[in-house]
């Protein structure tokens, strides 16, 4: 077995991820047999061999220069507000964090 | 009125005033009418903004002035690329009431050019997924045939264009999600090279490997589509300045003497006998055409999917950190701010979603990082040198999409790993970067479309569009 319940219980606590206890289990048999797939790779050496950090090569990448900052008018926080489940412009209200 | 519209034929009918663009962009929305509550292709309509934007083209027809180069063309959207005003909702409960303030550079570039946004597509959830069935609104039906899925994760762009709902649509390829549905609703479907259209504006899943890209009825569109949505976008840093060449002049040219490699490794166990059969006599047309076929290797292969499902889900646990029920979307409410972040994401995804949340905060997570993620990234340097390899010795790699042909609904959603093996051909391309259409190439028993890959190297766009306009040409859907 590459994952416990102990794991799946770690990892939905750091993803913020409420999960029942049904998804619990049927979530940690299934990401175990993806893990036992993945396994695979083992056999490959790649002591060598350099990670791909990035898809594009130096010569196909836009710009290596950074663009100039420009203040450009941005009027668009009443919109963006708009979205939020609740608002409180011009701020996103959230359950209270401090305990006075 | 032609039942089945192209860019060109929209054009001419609008130049010889023998159609207005309102006119059309209404018998689009009464075609969705008749076949969307079957299809369950269109999550949501734009009539507004369509009619809008017919109305402008009508005027310039009734001033004489000269139409943009996709003036009037009824263009259909996938529901993970952001449309100002319009509901996007990425296929998800989490997103369902969500406006986007602005448009995607690919979305505001084709408006630009004149098409008209008929709506959104529906989608996997987040476009995790190959079947369209992990969509929050209901499954896509394949409009070949309604008992079978229309692949994913772009199936409703897929199905829209394969029923006539759209002349072009939009789709978004991260595995497989443009040229697998392609494939399974016998349509040409292209995924650019990395960083050729600007992603700005597409809603993230893995940032490494996502790519917008067209749906057509013909390659010749595809092209046209690409001309307008390629090129660099200051709003997208990983958005090239590399030249974009004239498309459809590139798709003209003939194909003789060029070297096609095709991979041993595409060949092997999974793969349906009858997709075999067709995607053979695929190469054989090519063959004629003048087009020198080579076997080639490219031994990493294999690895593809376990590397793809490492670094998209590592990816997407990132990029999914937005959704905490703040600034946008659902929200659950909790008795502390932690707790409302996880019961709005553990009522707001879908199974598939959270299923790869876990994966991919496991394998980024300390004490695996190396075992899992790092490992991945390596194994992805492989796979990228076996395109660099092969594309010294050929011009082209052409293989089958996809080793099955559309399956039936429910047949593959108990099984997760079974869904992932779906995209075992078309990952490979998704992790080096490279462009790939799939093009019809016949279908089994006159019914299942059945599609042929065609990878080019970075940026060669224009080679694989002229190999598959050659290909079409020659007949190549009718195997």
């Amino acid at each position: 077995m590459k994952i416990t319940r102990e794991d799946v219980i770690r990892v939905a606590d750091l993803a913020y991820l409420e999960l029942s206890e049904s998804e619990l289990e049927t979530y940690r048999k299934q990401i175990d047999e993806i893990l036992e797939y993945i396994g695979k790779l083992n056999e490959l050496d790649t002591a060598n061999v350099e990670p791909m950090a990035q898809v594009l090569t130096d010569d196909q990448t836009a710009d290596a220069t950074l663009r100039e900052d420009v203040v450009v008018p941005c009027n668009v926080a009443p919109e963006i507000l708009k979205q939020a489940p609740d608002p409180e412009p011009p701020y996103f209200r959230v359950p209270k964090v401090i305990e006075r | 009125m032609p039942e089945n519209w192209t860019i060109d034929r929209v054009r001419e009918a609008l130049a010889a005033k023998k159609i207005s663009a309102r006119e059309l962009a209404a018998d689009y929305y009464k075609r969705i009418e008749a076949r969307n509550p079957e299809l369950n292709a269109y999550l949501t309509l734009s009539k507004e903004r369509a009619f809008a934007q017919a109305d402008r083209m009508d005027a310039l027809v009734a001033a004489g002035k000269p139409l943009p180069a996709l003036a009037g063309v009824a263009l259909a959207v996938k529901d993970v690329i952001s449309t100002r005003g319009v509901r996007t909702t990425c296929g998800s409960k989490i997103l369902e009431n969500y406006i986007p303030p602005y448009d995607a550079t690919a979305v505001e570039r084709l408006e630009a050019a004149g098409a008209v946004i008929l709506g959104k597509t529906n989608c996997d959830e987040f476009a995790m997924g190959s079947s369209n069935e992990n969509s929050a609104y209901g499954p896509v039906r394949n409009p070949e045939a309604p008992d079978r899925v229309p692949g994913g994760s772009s199936g409703g762009s897929a199905a829209a264009v394969a029923a006539g709902l759209a002349v072009v649509s939009l789709g978004t390829d991260t595995g497989g999600s443009i040229r697998q549905p392609g494939a399974l609703c016998g349509i040409p479907a292209m995924m650019p090279s990395y960083g050729r259209v600007s992603r700005y504006g597409l809603i993230a899943f893995a940032s490494s490997l996502d790519r917008i890209g067209p749906f057509a009825s013909n390659v010749r569109d595809v092209a046209a589509v690409m001309q307008i949505i390629a090129g660099r976008d200051a709003n997208d840093s990983t958005s090239t300045t590399a030249p974009v060449p004239n498309y459809q002049a590139e798709a003209e040219k003939p194909v003789k003497g060029l070297r096609i490699g095709i991979p041993k490794e595409y060949f092997g166990a999974g793969m349906d006998p009858e997709v075999r059969k067709k995607v053979e006599a695929g190469i054989e047309v090519l063959r004629r055409l003048g087009c020198e076929i080579r076997e080639i290797r490219m031994p990493h292969t294999d690895y593809a999917i376990a590397v793809y499902y490492i670094i998209a889900t590592a990816e997407a646990s990132s990029n999914l950190a937005r959704y905490d029920g703040v600034r946008y979307g659902l929200r659950v409410d909790g008795d502390s701010l932690l707790s409302m972040y996880r019961k709005t994401r553990g009522a707001g995804f879908g199974a598939e979603v959270k299923r790869r949340i876990v994966l991919g905060t496991y394998v980024l997570s300390a004490g695996y990082y190396d075992a899992y993620y790092l490992k991945g990234q390596k194994v992805r340097s492989l796979i990228a040198q076996d395109f660099r390899d092969a594309f010294t010795k050929v011009d082209a790699i052409v293989t089958p999409t996809s080793p099955v042909p559309a399956f039936k609904l429910g047949e593959r959603t108990n099984d997760p790993l079974q869904m992932y093996l779906a995209d075992i051909y078309t990952v490979t391309g998704s992790l080096a970067g490279v462009p790939g259409i799939s093009v019809p190439c016949g279908k089994i028993g006159g019914k299942l479309p059945v599609g042929l890959q065609i990878f080019g190297p970075p940026f060669g766009e224009g080679r694989v569009l002229q190999l598959a306009q050659a290909f079409e040409a020659a007949g190549g859907a009718g195997l």
